[in-house]
């Protein structure tokens, strides 16, 4: 197929699926981080996780209209006060989650899995019930649509920029939460023993409350930054949920260094096989190579040394 | 309501003439069944079907109603699950009794009823366009078939554009994979043109980033896509993102109505053209009239896309059809069904062919910014419908 192309061509066409791949990277990264805190630290295994992150496509939609609305000399800026909106909805709807749901399910782990689809599905049809059946048009500010001419022939979308850069932010300040703040070392006790924990003042309910809504905040940015690259309706959370898992359970559960892992890997690959086959096939191979992977090494690529 | 003249039921022929066969058919009333997905996936794009048939229903009772009976609706969710598609069509028929039913939406959906419209012997007014290969008594079928829909917007764009090559992209399910063996053979065979790529997503895929740097790299004079449901919004707003204008790059989707441009929003698609029998800003007197009602109905914001007006024409082509056959029984109904014309539509003017689709003009439009299209070309004549095309299989 590369016969009839110049040698700039290829390098042009080479660099682009180079960035295609990262961007891919991102967003697998983007979408798995608030489910991994969640099934990592707390062993809850998040259904519903598509629709938080729907939450927070919804309340940028909301936003945007807002704006557009009453302050259009501002619209430009939105985007920026929407994700931190998203945050706190979804975050809030975690925490609500954990308190009514989650918390009398910790001995079940397995029921959790049930319980929060069954918040999947309700979620869902609220959601249709309020915001309509149709898909609703996130109009985005000018400076975010399009591509940077890097040359002439190498183009890089911004939204595909933006998504990375958040990434980066969000993986850092996760990571900085996680294993540098005092927080982060009570989330991380908790989670090697919960009774000790308990034990030595740590307030292990609070700590599994805010853990949640941070996972779930999380969700809701993610969502907020995929209005740019996908669709907001009431189902389109369950466009996320396979590759989300797939990206956690591959990583390894509880390390955040084997989610990022497992994301490049996968994304990698997939954008790789995407550009010499047709997307179902290079799905198809994904998949079985990570199946193949998973048969010889069952905890995943990264996992915790325990004791058992 | 109040405002609508007050029409007396009754006045009709005697239910015993008219209802031989049982169904739910009184001196004053007549039942019909309305079957989509309100709830699921599929509600997106069958929420639109539901509007233009209430509509319909609710204008031909302000004008009578059919035989001199009241139209009464039983409306049943297919909850975008097959199964649960055939077996309310089986409530709706064995229970309930309706002269007909307005439904059905993906092909899927239909191929799960099918057999039960015919164990049953039932009528299905079904409004989507389709990949064709089917034909039955108990089916009418108000959207286009894929020759009728693609033929023609092909031709007309290879001559617009002087096209050479062609790009295709397409959800990995029957109806775009039909559709483009179809495009191909014609492409192949009778334009003698090439195709350069063929491509298959997985429904609901979100990233496209890689086919479109493979676009970029065979530079196709013509892309021609029938990406559905959420994929369609990450395939425009990825291609805008990565400076594909739609403006020089022609671009003609089968899978795009205004419905789907609420979603994928009005900038990350205008330019592209678009090949179906009908738009919300055809200018004729019928389609204004049905715009108006409709928008008056449910609202100012809302958009009517191909398959809503294609919905809109089941009920008004049944009610034409019992009463040229004076009888709601359905194998009267079916065999009275060919040559049926329905002067109103906001189309223009359609009759059934014997085979149970719709002669119909195809047309090209091509989207705006503010979410509707401009039409650029439509067929001199109507099209004849061809379910099972030779040479293209």
């Amino acid at each position: 197929m590369f016969g009839d192309y110049s040698i700039g061509d290829l390098g042009s066409i080479f660099v682009m699926q180079g960035f295609a791949g990262l961007i891919l990277f991102s967003v697998y990264v983007l979408m798995a981080l608030g489910l991994a805190i969640i099934f990592g630290q707390m062993g809850v295994i998040n259904m519903a996780h598509g629709e938080f992150m729907i939450l927070g496509a919804y309340v940028t939609w909301l936003t945007s209209n807002a704006f557009q609305e009453y302050l259009p000399s501002l619209f430009p800026g939105y985007f920026f006060l929407a994700m931190v909106l998203a945050f706190l909805a979804s975050g809030a709807l975690g925490m609500l989650v954990e308190w009514g749901l989650i918390r009398h399910l910790y001995k079940r782990p397995l029921d959790t899995l049930l319980a929060t689809w069954g918040l999947s599905l309700i979620l869902q049809q609220a959601y249709r019930s309020i915001f309509g059946a149709r898909e609703v048009g996130v109009e985005l500010p000018q400076w975010m649509l399009g591509s940077l001419k890097v040359t002439d022939t190498i183009e890089v979308p911004i939204n595909g920029v933006f998504v990375m850069c958040l990434t980066v932010l969000i993986t850092v300040v996760v990571a900085y939460v996680l294993y540098l703040s005092r927080w982060g070392r009570q989330v991380r006790a908790v989670v090697q023993n919960r009774i000790m924990a308990g034990a030595v003042g740590i307030n292990t309910e609070k700590v599994d409350r805010y853990t949640f809504g941070l996972g779930c905040g999380i969700a809701g940015v993610a969502g907020s930054a995929f209005t740019m690259i996908g669709s907001t309706g009431p189902t389109s959370g369950q466009l996320y949920i396979v590759d989300t898992f797939l990206v956690v359970v591959f990583g390894g559960a509880a390390s955040l260094l084997g989610t990022i892992a497992s994301a490049f890997s996968i994304s990698q690959t997939q954008s790789t096989l995407e550009f010499f086959m047709s997307g179902s096939m290079a799905k198809v191979l994904t998949l079985l190579a990570v199946v193949g992977i998973l048969m010889l090494r069952p905890q995943g690529l990264f996992a915790l040394k325990v004791r058992k | 309501m109040a405002l609508l003249p007050r029409v007396a039921f009754g006045a009709g022929p005697a239910t015993s003439a008219v209802n031989t066969t049982g169904l739910a058919v009184t001196d004053t009333e007549v039942t019909v069944g309305i079957l989509h997905s309100a709830t699921g996936t599929m509600a997106i794009s069958e929420t639109g079907s539901i509007q233009a048939e209430k509509l319909a229903i609710e204008q031909i009772n302000a004008m009578g109603g059919v035989l001199g009976r009241k139209i009464k609706v039983i409306q049943e969710d297919g909850a975008s699950d097959w199964p649960t598609f055939a077996e309310k069509a089986k409530k709706l028929l064995v229970n309930d009794k309706v002269a007909s039913i307005m439904g059905c939406w993906t092909s899927a959906s239909r191929k799960a009823v099918l057999p039960v419209m015919e164990q049953y012997n039932g009528m299905l007014y079904y409004p989507t366009f389709y990949e064709g290969l089917e034909q039955s008594k108990n089916v009418i079928y108000t959207g286009q078939e894929a020759t009728q829909q693609i033929l023609a917007g092909i031709d007309w764009i290879t001559k617009e554009k002087n096209a050479k090559s062609f790009y295709f992209i397409g959800s990995d399910y029957i109806w775009p994979r039909t559709s483009n063996k179809i495009a191909r053979k014609h492409i192949e065979n009778f334009l003698k043109l090439k195709v350069v790529g063929e491509e298959y997503f997985p429904l609901g895929s979100t990233q496209f980033n890689s086919v479109i740097n493979k676009i970029k790299l065979t530079k196709p004079d013509v892309i021609f896509t029938d990406v559905v449901g959420g994929s369609n919004v990450a395939f425009y707003k990825q291609l805008k993102a990565a400076g594909i204008d739609l403006s020089k790059q022609a671009l003609l989707t089968i899978s795009v109505t205004e419905d789907e441009i609420d979603g994928i929003g009005g900038e990350n698609i205008a330019g592209a053209y678009a090949c179906m029998k009908y738009f919300q800003s055809l200018k004729n007197d019928n389609n204004e009239k049905f715009v108006a009602a409709f928008k008056k109905m449910w609202g100012d914001k809302t958009v009517i896309g191909d398959v809503t007006q294609a919905a809109y024409l089941g009920p008004w082509l049944w009610k034409a059809t019992v009463e040229k056959a004076g009888s709601f029984d359905v194998d009267k109904v079916a065999a009275a069904s060919p040559g049926i014309e329905f002067k109103g539509a906001p189309e223009g003017y359609v009759r059934i062919h014997e085979n149970h689709h719709l002669w119909s003009k195809t047309r090209v439009g091509r989207a705006k910014l503010d979410g509707q299209f401009e039409l650029v070309f439509e067929t001199a004549d109507l099209v004849q419908p061809d379910p099972f095309p030779k040479g293209y299989q």
